[in-house]
């Protein structure tokens, strides 16, 4: 079981609360995570990646670990403590605008 | 009696405003999708309720949300959670979401590139849809015009979406430029006439016809004259904000060009312009009377550097003659110390009997005039800055 953290709006518009908890069979990648956070919620194809190339959203990063993953490979496994759930992956929006 | 509903899309949210057909006390629901900019809000004629929404973000990217209760609550017309993501043969499934150029061998054209603002090429990328336009005949079926320009049409009720990639590949493409607010396809106007027949228009591209339901088109741009571009009468590279047309005169089109408020009485193969005695004929919005198909409405705006009133003055200009010859509407309206714009689809008329006409401003007031324009009062003073109004009228 591994956790995920959203933005705000994104909590809201996927209805899903402060933390997500997802199983992941296989690695724990960007991608892995992604294709589970999308699975269980549709609604957010496309908030966080682009649909078709699946590069991640500009405004938006990863940090596993007190550590920014954003530009890592979608494929590069994320730390222990991130794929046991000790850990939760914080998707972060940027701080700017009204 | 006769009810009014008014669909707001402001900068953090939209809002429903509700009213009967005196158009005096108004209910407020909003605001939805909190946070969000959203860019426009219509109803499918056919179905009153089922209303489409553009929420867009520079964060999070485009969402459809749909209504079919009146905009009581809202859903994607996705797919929903719990279900597979792709299909048997392991495609991804279509998305409400998801506005993907075609570029497919079969249908698509090739993602080419357009001009950037300096002039070198540059590549094609969707970024949020502008404007939303449910067909006259069908709840289901829908079109977005989007930015980068492209105009895309849902005929499952916005589950999924197609690009009619005529346009955007039908030749000139590659010249077209954005204005400063993006390449935008801000314009869809459907002949409910002519099914066959769609307008459409981009900034800073200009106007263009198809005549076979979206397969192909044509620039509609003769007669329009830009000073500001290398040649002032190019076929393409005109900065169209708005166009508007009546019903019941489908050849007839009026257009609020960056400068000059244009007419065209044969389906946009030629155009000319009526700023007549206008006291500036910049501006965003131009819309039409309901039941008056020689009556129109601008809001001059002071000058392309300057988007406010001219004088600090809110005035809609009215033509009873199709143009030419306007008279100020004042009443009701701030007569000092306005500095507000106008944005261009942030305008409409409803189809009572008194023609109600209303329009929002980036200072978050939406006026309406329950008198064809003779009289104004603001329905909300205080919202976030407008980006389109939208009526329905209701029985």
């Amino acid at each position: 079981m591994i956790r995920v953290v959203l933005p705000p709006h994104l909590r809201t518009l996927s209805q899903a609360g402060s933390e997500v908890q997802l199983e992941i069979a296989g690695p724990v990648t960007q991608r892995s995570v992604l294709d589970a956070l999308e699975a269980r919620y549709p609604m957010l194809r496309g908030t966080i990646r682009d649909h078709v190339s699946l590069q991640r959203r500009p405004f938006l990063r990863f940090f596993a670990c007190a550590e920014d993953w954003s530009n890592e490979s979608m494929d590069a496994p994320y730390p222990a403590a991130i794929a046991s759930g000790e850990e939760p992956l914080l998707i972060v929006g940027a701080i700017a605008g009204g | 009696m006769s009810q009014v509903r008014v669909l707001v899309g402001t900068r953090k949210g939209a809002f429903i405003l509700s009213a009967d057909g005196k158009r005096q006390n108004w209910e407020v629901s909003g605001p939805h999708f909190a946070g969000w900019e959203m860019y426009h809000l219509k109803g499918s004629p056919v179905d009153p309720n089922r209303i489409y929404a553009s929420q867009t973000s520079g964060w999070f990217g485009q969402i459809i949300q749909r209504s079919d209760d009146g905009g009581k609550t809202w859903f994607q017309p996705g797919t929903p959670p719990g279900e597979p993501t792709t299909t048997p043969d392991g495609m991804p499934k279509g998305e409400s979401n998801k506005f993907v150029y075609d570029t497919s061998p079969e249908t698509g054209k090739p993602l080419t590139t357009h001009l950037w603002y300096d002039n070198t090429q540059h590549p094609w990328e969707f970024k949020r849809v502008w404007h939303i336009e449910p067909s006259h005949f069908d709840p289901n079926t829908v079109y977005a015009g989007v930015e980068d320009a492209g105009l895309f049409k849902s005929t499952d009720g916005g589950v999924t979406w197609h690009e009619l990639s005529g346009l955007r590949g039908h030749g000139t493409g590659p010249s077209w430029q954005p204005g400063a607010g993006g390449m935008c396809l801000h314009t869809v106007i459907l002949d409910k006439k002519n099914p066959d027949r769609m307008y459409i228009a981009i900034s800073a591209a200009g106007a263009f016809r198809t005549d076979d339901g979206g397969k192909t088109w044509k620039p509609i741009n003769r007669g329009l004259k830009s000073p500001y571009i290398p040649d002032p009468n190019a076929e393409v590279g005109h900065c169209v904000h708005h166009v508007a047309m009546h019903p019941s005169c489908p050849d007839v089109l009026f257009m609020q060009k960056h400068w000059d408020v244009m007419r065209s009485d044969n389906a946009g193969d030629q155009w000319h312009e009526v700023s007549g005695n206008l006291p500036t004929d910049f501006g965003f919005v131009i819309d039409v009377h309901a039941h008056e198909p020689e009556t129109i409405y601008v809001v001059p705006i002071k000058s392309d550097g300057e988007h406010f009133p001219l004088d600090g003055k809110l005035r809609v200009y009215r033509s009873k003659s199709g143009g030419n010859e306007w008279e100020a509407l004042a009443k009701g309206l701030p007569e000092k110390d306005c500095y507000v714009n106008v944005l261009r689809d942030a305008m409409a008329v409803d189809q009572l009997d008194q023609c109600g006409v209303y329009f929002g401003t980036t200072g978050g007031q939406v006026y309406c005039s329950a008198d064809a324009g003779d009289t104004w009062a603001p329905i909300v003073r205080d919202l976030p800055a407008v980006l389109s109004v939208e009526v329905q009228t209701l029985p």
